[in-house]
């Protein structure tokens, strides 16, 4: 069709004849099932549910592995990106990888599926980004360590030292008014050991965020080895 | 200031050694004695590190010895640019950046265009970028010329226009100093690029200028952003330009998927082949990928209608039978109707932008959506879609083609009838063929008709902001890809003008023309001497209603006529101009806007038009902040617009 002027868009009549072409279609993700009879034109009592919108659903704790390449400024772009685009991190690990120019970091953040995927997309938009993966649903082992500086007397050493064992904890400093106590495991079981020393007074407090890897032989380093 | 020197400490600068007599006196520090007092203000005096940034104080100073004609990193530059292919670029100099400027008569090949400010040079480069799909460049020095180019790369990265911008910037040791014109521009620009560099050395030059222009060209363009230290210009370099292997190898992070996966095309065609009611929405990514002859043919062989968003103008020739028109807040009615009422919407292209839904919960309710877009990020953003396509426009649409089945437009018959009839009546409605709105004084929709006709639909034409953007939009007549020039996602005021320079001269077979209203050209007027300068023949057409247009509207409308900073005083455009030496003319009745017209276009060189239009005069249809498509106003206060 070449004709550059009129045009059945303008009102001129076009033959008439039997469409064709038609083939099933599964449904969509939206809500809108396709049916072989569409409705009118303006129904307005019919009117379909609202559109559904991306980012609507139940907000959980998900956890990313990044792989980025370590240029300077790398982890400044991450963070901004995320700041930019409104998601929240919780927690975020960085540390080198066994190939030396390669730099691995978990991030934890809470959202929903679609809003945390679209996280995932932005963050590849990143020039240095290689590789992200949300690990959320895959099976994997996850720790992070806490150093806890809890006010210990002679009253209360011995019981704060029986918390330490049944954490799994290790005692790393002594003083006359004080027990540093370090204790590794996923994110909750810290929670947990914090919340039990909490009522014998926390001096201080450190933890390395979450570092997550997926169990069994597959690695997420190897679709990147070059 | 007293200058020191410790021990074998050597400056990184080409500067020279100087004081050499110095280098033998021990330091406090150097001797190793403990609590001596302090006899310097300098702060660890006597280290390498000291001395260095002591060097670079006085290089700032520019007491630098006579430049050795050795190849040097601002040659490296240079060399860069020519081999990208850029003919022409816009800067402005400065302290950090002289060294450029110290070997740019070197290089014959590149033309540099002062501009009177760095943002119109970020703009120039943008509408160089928009009209001719290669890489824009723009250059400023540091500190504020550098923050004068960040509106404009904010610009380009909104409408994901191919750019690079250039800064200069303090010495590398200097950096972090707070130094004279010091400012952190990368870590300015670093969320509004699609990547930035800073540049300490000049070996780095080669790759860092192939890697950038690569980035900002290729997938979804964007611009990127380079800082270079005045040092790396300066330094002496062998440093060879990269291959495009090279240049591949070294981005293991940026690998834009450019063709669909062929399950998600074999589901489109599907979608498309039992859709009764589609739609094509052309977007930006049309004109990107050189995608306008697919789209034509792809839309004719399904016989789908298109519609168009703002920066997908162009894609399709609006006298096109298949062409529906612009869609969106201020887009025709039919258009909206027609995508409320559809049952596909096939976006290419183009993101699902708020101007161009509204409400999404109230959006396309009856449609399915298949989405190509070349960013993954793009998809399932804004609205929830059946079938996700990632992928270039063009290359898509091409494999499509031979997936879909090629449709008679009998079949659709039912579907264009009510089409039609929907134009017919939005058409009708606001448009003033006698010229006059209802005060009598110029209709801006006519004025914007008549240049489109004048100029044949052939010209560049490139809007500013508001209601003249608006204008431009419905009424001029885009016949060609890349003949409408906007900043459609930042929005940026004070576009139009300096755009136009860039536009004409990446076009200068192409009559140009910047269309902005009196606030708009107040921001960046400044650039009409660099069209005199620098003989850019861009037809200026200033749409002055002596008011802050949209501003006034949605005053008007959205907060009860509660005016505030809406009016604006101008100057008198005719004198203003006569002072730059830019023929002028005025015309402010209907009558006399055909002369003014063939004047501007008659004229070698900048000419400017001074349009007196309606002061009250309203851009309709409006979609109010919040509503959907449906919800369009189209009258206020029981006037007919």
């Amino acid at each position: 069709m070449s004709e550059s002027s009129g045009g059945w868009l303008r009102g001129a009549q076009p033959p008439t004849s039997e469409s064709k072409n038609r083939l099933p279609v599964e449904a969509g993700s939206n809500g809108r099932v396709p049916a072989d009879s569409p409705p009118a034109l303006a129904p307005a009592h019919t009117a379909p549910p609202p559109r559904a919108l991306p980012g609507g659903g139940e907000h959980r704790r998900h956890t990313l592995v990044a792989l980025v390449l370590d240029k300077p400024g790398v982890l400044n772009r991450v963070a901004s990106l995320m700041r930019a685009r409104n998601f929240n991190i919780d927690s975020l690990a960085v540390s080198h990888t066994d190939q030396p120019d390669i730099s691995r970091m978990t991030i934890t953040l809470h959202g929903d599926d679609v809003a945390v995927e679209q996280a995932t997309k932005q963050l590849y938009r990143l020039i240095d980004v290689l590789k992200v993966q949300d690990v959320t649903a895959e099976p994997t082992v996850e720790h992070e360590l806490g150093l806890v500086k809890v006010r210990a007397t002679d009253s209360t050493r011995a019981e704060i030292l029986k918390i330490v064992e049944l954490a799994r904890g290790r005692v790393v400093d002594v003083s006359a008014e004080s027990i540093i106590a370090e204790v590794t495991g996923a994110e909750s079981e810290v929670d947990q050991f914090v919340a039990l020393v909490r009522p014998y007074g926390i001096k201080e407090l450190v933890r390395t965020g979450s570092v997550v890897m997926a169990r069994g032989a597959g690695s997420i380093e190897e679709a990147i080895k070059r | 200031m007293t200058m020191t020197k410790g021990g074998t400490a050597k400056p990184p600068s080409p500067g020279g050694v100087t004081g050499a007599a110095d280098a033998a006196r021990p330091t406090a520090h150097a001797a190793g004695t403990t609590a001596a007092p302090r006899r310097s203000h300098i702060p660890g005096e006597g280290t390498a590190h000291a001395a260095a940034v002591e060097q670079a104080r006085k290089d700032m100073l520019h007491e630098v010895r006579a430049r050795k004609r050795t190849r040097i990193g601002a040659d490296v530059v240079c060399e860069a640019l020519i081999r990208q292919g850029v003919d022409v670029f816009f800067g402005y100099p400065g302290g950090v950046i002289l060294p450029l400027y110290d070997v740019l008569g070197d290089y014959p090949e590149l033309r540099h265009v002062l501009v009177r400010h760095e943002q119109g040079g970020a703009h120039a480069a943008d509408g160089y970028a928009r009209v001719t799909g290669r890489v824009g460049v723009c250059m400023g020095t540091s500190g504020p010329g550098a923050t004068n180019l960040v509106t404009g790369i904010g610009t380009a990265l909104l409408d994901s226009v191919p750019m690079v911008a250039i800064t200069g910037n303090v010495p590398g040791v200097l950096i972090g100093k707070d130094a004279f014109q010091e400012i952190d521009i990368n870590g300015i620009t670093l969320p509004m690029t699609k990547h930035n560099y800073l540049v300490r050395n000049a070996d780095d030059l080669p790759r860092v200028f192939a890697e950038a222009f690569h980035i900002a060209r290729t997938g979804r363009p964007g611009p990127v952003h380079i800082d270079i230290t005045k040092d790396a210009l300066q330094q002496e370099t062998r440093a060879e330009h990269p291959t495009d292997e090279e240049v591949m190898a070294g981005l293991p992070g940026f690998r834009p998927n450019l063709d669909g996966h062929p399950r998600q095309l074999k589901l489109a065609a599907a979608e498309i082949a039992r859709a009764q009611r589609p739609m094509i929405l052309a977007g930006h990514g049309v004109l990107h990928a050189e995608a306008w002859g697919e789209l034509r043919a792809f839309a004719e062989k399904t016989q789908i209608p298109v519609a168009h968003t703002l920066l997908g103008i162009g894609a399709i020739d609006e006298t096109h039978p298949l062409s529906y028109g612009y869609m969106g807040m201020h887009g025709w009615k039919h258009v909206n109707k027609a995508i409320q009422s559809a049952d596909l919407l096939f976006a290419v292209g183009m993101r699902f932008d708020d101007r161009v839904t509204g409400n999404v919960r109230t959006y396309a309710p009856y449609a399915r959506i298949v989405h190509v877009d070349i960013d993954p990020a793009e998809i399932g953003k804004n609205v929830a879609v059946e079938v996700p396509i990632v992928g270039d426009a063009k290359r898509v649409l091409e494999a499509m083609l031979p997936l879909v089945g090629e449709v008679d437009p009998a079949a659709r018959a039912d579907y264009f009838e009510q089409l039609a009839e929907w134009r017919q009546e939005s058409e009708a409605s606001s448009w003033h063929g006698s010229g006059a709105w209802r005060d009598g004084l110029l209709s801006a929709d006519f004025v914007v008709q008549r240049i489109g006709e004048l100029s044949d639909h052939k010209g560049t034409y490139v809007a500013d902001v508001g209601q003249n953007q608006m204008w431009l939009a419905r009424y001029t007549g885009f016949r060609a890809p890349n003949s409408h020039v906007s900043s459609g996602g930042l929005g940026t005021m004070g576009y139009s003008l300096p755009a136009a320079m860039g536009a004409a001269l990446g076009r200068p077979d192409r009559e140009t023309w910047a269309i902005t209203g009196d606030g708009g050209f107040q921001m960046t007027l400044q650039e009409l001497m660099t069209l005199v300068q620098d003989r850019i023949p861009v037809r200026i057409a200033v749409f002055d209603n002596k008011k802050l247009g949209m501003i006034r509207q949605w005053q008007e409308i959205i907060y009860a006529g509660n005016y505030h900073s809406a009016h604006l005083l101008g100057p008198d455009y005719l004198k203003l101009a006569d002072a730059f030496g830019i023929p002028a003319v005025k015309a402010s009745t209907p009558a006399e806007v055909d002369d003014a017209i063939r004047f501007a276009q008659g004229v070698e060189g900048p000419a400017l038009i001074w349009f007196e239009i309606a002061e009250e005069q309203n851009i309709f249809p409006m979609m109010p902040a919040g509503k959907g498509l449906s919800d369009l106003i189209e009258k206020w206060g029981g006037a007919e617009e």
